[in-house]
């Protein structure tokens, strides 16, 4: 136990001093390293507009209200979209994802050494590329639209996906497995009857779990031009029509709560 | 003569209603959606030769001529990442803290919980676009819209984390007749510590990668740089900077891999 002397006394103490100094000294160098990337950033930011922030954004408090309620006539036929992106998205990304899971999972792999590293690739690389990145070229290769959406989430979801997938695959009971394969099952077999059903609780939770936030991603893909309900907030910004982009941010905000509490009710049925 | 048994593999959700209607169902929404999808098919036919052409423009990724813009990107993204998560976390611990049951009366509770759903419900660019039309173009926008993003993530993992922590430890120093910030000092913090750190760097690996996106809404960072070079049509650096992205995702998510092993 690490403990002070003060004179005759012996005092407790939380921790040694070696380690009380090397705390310290990490401390020092976050604090550096912070207000060097904020001396950087202050470098390339105009003082002026931050200054006049305050009057502006009252400013567009004013002019956001009232929310222009007529126009939501226009918005159904969006967020019908916005919901079927993230869906189709969604199931687009559990169909690629399901096998990309059984080859990265160590206990199904078909080969350590060339299968598990692709598909390990595959599940890094579609997780850091923002969807909005992958619409974006999308966009350009099959034009703007729904479609474009749905392949932007659905590319963005496979590695979320298949992550998840193959950690709870590495994580079942073995002994299962050795049961369905002592009965002679062929490897196919033992996939349907060994893993598949342990696998099945986790592999519905993702699925909702995923949906839930490819709904939020899906309503700003618009702002790309791949569809959904960002397509309309984009030219309300840009005909800065703002009574329609805060009618369309009560929208957005209502499909998510919605989106919350269906994914909340399925998983609460699922578990 | 009676016919053989089978045995039969029991279906995943019991109940033959409940199993066909979903079904059903899905077949109905999916007939729907497909139906009402408006795809122009000519366009996608016509983008397969395009999509060809793009891949081919993609190699090999230019990294030299456009590197100094590159370069300059990337930095800003780094310094908004670090200053926003940094910010971020430290509005959200006391955010957390009066958002967790246990820790909080009923009237802190539920104002820190409004303020943790308000800032989880939009999306960052949405954040972003507001606060460039806001503060102006440039990383001090993009930075504000990570931090708030961050305040309603790290500030409802904080806030579950402290509700799911061990009240013996916490009863123990109280019992011992620590003043309130002692109690949060020596119960509360050491139990929560060990996975905040982890997440704290969870939310860095999201922030950088988020900061790739606000920057094509006019919140600067290696998004603007990526923006510029799909609008110039400079395929080869647009892949340039997607593998630089991708690169330093992957080294700081292995980076934090091996410090969230060490701390647990």
């Amino acid at each position: 136990m690490p403990v002070k002397q003060q004179g005759e006394l012996k005092v407790w103490q939380r921790r040694e001093r070696g380690k009380q100094f090397a705390i310290w000294a990490a401390w020092l160098v976050g604090a550096a390293i912070f207000v060097y990337c904020w001396q950087l950033i202050s470098e390339r930011t105009i003082w002026e507009f931050v200054r006049t922030a305050p009057k502006e954004t009252a400013d567009l408090a004013v002019r956001m209200v009232p929310p222009k309620w007529s126009y939501m006539e226009t918005l159904w036929v969006p967020i019908w979209d916005t919901i079927n992106i993230a869906t189709l998205g969604t199931i687009m990304a559990l169909i690629i994802a399901v096998p990309v899971a059984f080859c990265a999972a160590r206990n199904t792999t078909p080969s350590m050494i060339f299968v598990r590293p692709i598909a390990l690739f595959i599940i890094a690389s579609t997780r850091s590329i923002n969807s909005l990145i992958w619409a974006l070229m999308l966009v350009t290769i099959i034009g703007p639209g729904v479609l474009a959406g749905v392949i932007a989430i659905g590319f963005r979801s496979i590695g979320f996906c298949a992550k998840l997938l193959y950690e709870g695959i590495e994580e079942i009971d073995e002994n299962q497995v050795e049961a369905i394969t002592a009965t002679g099952a062929s490897r196919l077999q033992v996939l349907g009857y060994g893993i598949v059903p342990q696998i099945m609780p986790a592999f519905a939770g993702i699925a909702v779990f995923r949906w839930d936030i490819n709904i939020r991603e899906s309503t700003v893909l618009g702002l790309v031009g791949a569809g959904g309900i960002g397509v309309q907030l984009s030219s309300s910004l840009a005909l800065v029509a703002w009574t329609q982009v805060s009618l369309i941010l009560i929208a957005i905000l209502a499909t998510v709560i919605v989106s919350e509490w269906v994914s909340a009710k399925v998983r609460h049925a699922i578990i | 003569m009676a016919t053989a048994r089978t045995w039969k593999k029991p279906p995943f959700i019991e109940d033959p209603r409940l199993r066909w209607g979903l079904w059903i169902g899905a077949l109905v929404y999916l007939v729907f959606a497909f139906g009402t999808m408006e795809v122009n098919w000519g366009r996608v036919t016509e983008g397969v030769p395009r999509a060809y052409r793009f891949i081919i423009s993609f190699f090999p990724p230019d990294f030299t001529t456009r590197w100094s813009d590159i370069r300059d990107g990337l930095l800003e993204s780094v310094w908004m990442t670090v200053i926003s998560t940094v910010v971020g976390v430290a509005i959200s611990i006391p955010i957390g803290l009066g958002a967790a049951r246990n820790l909080a009366p009923t009237p802190v509770y539920l104002a820190c919980r409004s303020i943790v759903a308000l800032s989880r419900t939009f999306p960052e660019i949405i954040l972003a676009i507001f606060f460039v039309k806001i503060f102006g173009f440039g990383p001090f926008a993009g930075f504000l819209a990570l931090s708030i993003a961050t305040v309603g993530f790290y500030g409802k993992l904080l806030a579950e984390d402290i509700e799911d922590m061990d009240p013996n430890q916490a009863e123990a120093v109280r019992a011992t007749g620590a003043g309130w910030f002692q109690w949060l000092n020596y119960s509360v913090q050491p139990q929560v510590m060990p996975r905040m750190v982890g997440l704290a760097l969870y939310r860095l690996d999201i922030n950088f990668r988020e900061s790739a996106v606000v920057g094509i809404v006019g919140g600067g960072g290696i998004g603007a740089t990526l923006n510029t070079a799909f609008d110039r049509y400079e395929f080869d650096s647009a892949a340039a900077i997607l593998v630089v992205i991708i690169v330093i995702v992957m080294v700081l998510e292995y980076l934090s891999g091996i410090v969230r092993n060490r701390i647990q």
